[in-house]
């Protein structure tokens, strides 16, 4: 079937970059990417096998509110088979009892009447034979939710400029939805909602709609398909699609990607390596995660984001410019090992650069572009100013028009909106109306500027984007020496130093057994015989 | 609705200026104007204006303008609200508790605690709670700090220790305890009912409940601390927006000196 592509403008070439040096760069990149795909396939985690639980249809809590599939993959983990992964123990659980289902098995487990290491091998023929209806109805559910969205776009169309990205953060799903619901009647493209503060370091995926939160609402499967139901309704009234997005990141990104894939989510952000910098989670742990998640997002044409921006949070704009272009590059060949195609890449960067710096404007721009250059099918994803928004709400509207006059003028896709009120509160109804009005306002009047203009050769753009792809050229020369984990306990990414072993989350890493087999990758990558 | 803009009306009251009658001012001394905006959940049209009115009123707002209305939804319209302050606060009584201390630069800081404590300070530094936000300690913390400030990892006689984000109180009073740490820095950036309020609480409490409160001095910062707050949840200082790491390091040196720890 067809996946959904984003409908990327095509970019004129006006750096004058040096494409044998962009060539170099992916080529390092590739090979860092080729070399951890290595340990990836050699790897499972509590994460990815609970998430083939989910996939199998094991849902729900049990009388002590723990997740269905956690009690799955903690019972494969206390009888030491959990690297023969979820699907082989179950599927052979189905092999010797017929009337079982995943779920019902799941709940023989949970009372203690099923223990899947007591009984008797099944052939591996037998075993995937038990599967192939729990996988085939979960791929067709999939599968069903990509032809909705496509049957959206063929009635609707979709939006050729910027998507308007709008954020959503009450802590209660309910009111969530009256926020995003007027948000997308203003003109938002996307609604995210922002997960609950501390999310990303459960090992479980909460249950159930939530109406608590701190700074966001928890991402459960019963919230995504509530706001779903919302944008979809709001959509028709509108005649629009909304896309919807939430975040992967954290301990539990193949199940939540899984959570995405089954509630036709659009958007999820997805970063290799954020985990590990900015949620201290073991890098052997998300490296692994990461991978089954983007085959997930890959598959259910999902647009995936990274977060290059968070770098710019802890680390100079200016200085640190290239570790945003290297990481780029790692992202994409990260997601090129998970068979994401280039328009499901929102690659990520941030307007961060100190309004006192002069010409920070211009450099900027080159930035933008550069990835526009580098990148030019994806759909780029841009955040604005948030570490020198000060309280001053007038400067800060101010900067948020000059961030969006950089995307109107490069092209960049996923145009995560400014708030004036940035550093003060989650935005009120009026701050995001009076953002969009911003942003709709330089999109309107300037929507060609950007094909009018040149930039002078040898000037302070060229030169800048020139001294940029340089550095993360040879920087990412250096990560293919050293290799990816040993970059990241030197700490270049966000001036954040991780070692291999340390951080949360490595009891959950395993290597697989001889024998051990994940359905969904094979099915979704369209390999093996699943 | 009078625009003003061509106002030749006499301005019919005291223009000194009175500070025991303080109130805002707008271009002329004692005129009270104001700037407010807010939402009501009501559709765009003249009932919802004139309830914009009478609101202002009633936050002792005179002659109300409604300067600006627009609809954001079918029941919500966002106002824009100009008029003149009707109160006044009596500046001369006030008093505010502020870190006293006269900010020295980083080199400065060095020199002051070579010559007064003699050996290196050691900092712990976190986000605590379930807060993900590390960008306020990493302002303070990091090398290459904020604005032109650098951060106390920079200074040679501070030995800093930032422990990120979502660092829970016991671990990060843990981690005080193993590295002989002299001062505490709490940043705390989500605010969201209040939960920074409690969590600042919690570990005054818990300090005290371990008989480890009088070993440190403890600052808290964020965009929404301020030295009062921070004195009343029992921390020994608070800094909020505009304040850097030099100000933070001169607070914490010159009370160590004040407490006599050496």
């Amino acid at each position: 079937m067809e996946r959904y592509q984003a409908k990327i403008a095509p970019v004129d070439s006006k750096l004058g970059l040096d494409r044998a040096l962009v060539d170099r760069a992916r080529a390092s990149a590739r090979r860092v990417a080729e070399d951890t795909q290595r340990f990836i396939d050699r790897h499972t985690t509590v994460a990815v096998e609970r998430t083939v639980c989910r996939l199998l249809g094991i849902d729900g809590v049990n009388a002590v509110e723990v997740p269905m599939p956690n009690v799955v993959v903690d019972h494969l983990s206390d009888r030491g088979i959990l690297a023969d992964g979820a699907a082989l123990r179950l599927g052979n659980a189905l092999a010797e009892f017929p009337d079982l289902t995943p779920q019902t098995a799941a709940e023989a487990i949970d009372r203690g009447e099923l223990d899947l290491a007591a009984l008797p091998i099944h052939s591996e023929d037998e075993i995937r034979a038990a599967l192939a209806p729990a996988v085939a109805a979960a791929m067709a559910r999939i599968d069903a939710n990509v032809a909705k969205r496509n049957e959206y776009f063929a009635r609707f169309g979709d939006k050729e400029g910027p998507f308007i990205y709008l954020i959503v953060a009450t802590g209660n799903i309910y009111e969530d939805i009256t926020q995003a619901k007027a948000a997308a009647k203003q003109g938002a493209d996307v609604i995210a909602v922002i997960r609950t503060t501390g999310q990303s370091l459960l090992d479980f995926v909460p249950y159930g709609a939530t109406t608590e939160g701190f700074g966001g609402t928890y991402a459960t499967q019963e919230n995504f398909k509530l706001m779903r139901a919302a944008l979809d309704e709001v959509g028709e009234e509108e005649h629009r699609y909304i896309r919807l997005c939430n975040y992967c990141s954290g301990l539990c990104m193949p199940e939540i990607a899984a959570m995405g894939a089954l509630e036709r989510l659009d958007v999820m952000l997805n970063d290799a390596l954020y985990g590990i910098l900015f949620r201290d989670i073991n890098m052997q742990r998300t490296i692994v995660d990461q991978y089954f998640s983007r085959v997930i997002n890959g598959y259910a044409g999902v647009i995936i984001n990274t977060g290059e921006d968070n770098y710019l949070t802890t680390a100079d704009a200016y200085e640190e410019a290239h570790t945003v272009l290297a990481s780029q590059f790692l992202n994409e060949q990260f997601a090129v090992m998970a068979g994401l195609p280039e328009e499901q890449m929102g690659l990520g960067h941030a307007f961060e650069m100190s309004p006192d710096l002069p010409d920070a404007f211009l450099y900027e721009l080159a930035q933008a572009q550069m990835a526009r250059e580098i990148f030019p099918r994806a759909p780029l994803k841009y955040m604005p100013p948030t570490k020198f928004m000060t309280g001053n709400i007038f400067r800060g509207h101010v900067q948020d028009a000059l961030f969006n006059m950089v995307t109107i003028l490069t092209g960049q896709k996923i145009h995560l909106l400014g708030m004036m009120t940035e550093a003060i509160h989650t935005p009120f109804m009026s701050d995001r109306a009076l953002a969009i009005e911003n942003a709709q306002y330089i999109f309107r009047t300037m929507a060609d500027f950007g094909s009018e203009i040149e930039f002078k050769e040898g000037g302070i753009i060229r030169s800048r984007a020139a001294e940029v792809l340089k550095k993360a050229a040879d920087l990412l020369g250096e990560i293919e020496r050293i290799g990816l984990f040993a970059t990241l306990e030197k700490g270049v990414f966000a001036d954040i130093k991780r070692p291999q072993d340390g951080g949360k989350g490595l009891q959950g890493v395993v290597r697989k057994n001889e024998g051990y087999f994940n359905p969904f990758i094979e099915a979704m990558r369209g390999e093996g015989n699943a | 609705m009078s625009s003003g803009l061509y106002d030749m009306s006499a301005k019919d009251f005291d223009k000194t200026l009175d500070l025991s009658l303080l109130k805002p001012y707008g271009d002329t001394m004692n005129d009270g104007k104001v700037q407010l905006s807010f939402t009501l959940p009501v559709p765009n049209d003249e009932r919802g204006m004139e309830a914009a009115r009478l609101l202002s009123k009633q936050m002792g707002v005179s002659e109300p303008n409604v300067a600006y209305a627009r609809a954001l939804d079918k029941a919500f319209t966002f106002y824009v609200v100009y008029g003149s302050c009707t109160h006044t606060v009596d500046y001369t009584k006030i008093q505010v508790q502020t870190v006293q201390d006269e900010t020295m630069e980083m080199e400065e800081v060095d020199a002051y605690i070579r010559e007064h404590i003699g050996r290196k300070i050691v900092v712990v530094g976190a986000s605590t709670g379930t807060d993900a936000h590390t960008v306020g300690i990493d302002a303070i913390m990091n090398r290459k700090g904020f604005a032109g400030h650098y951060g106390l990892e920079r200074y040679e006689m501070i030995e800093g220790y930032n422990l990120g984000s979502q660092v829970l109180n016991e671990d990060f009073l843990r981690k005080a305890e193993e590295v002989h740490a002299d001062v505490l820095l709490v940043s705390q950036t989500v605010t969201q009912k209040n939960i920074h309020i409690q969590n600042l609480t919690e570990l005054i409490e818990l300090a005290e409940a371990e008989g480890v409160r009088g070993k440190y001095v403890m600052i808290c910062g964020g965009a929404r601390i301020t030295h009062e707050l921070a004195k009343e949840l029992g921390f020994d200082a608070g800094f909020g927006p505009g304040k850097f790491a030099n100000d933070v390091a001169t607070f914490a040196v010159k009370e160590m000196v004040r407490r006599g720890m050496k």
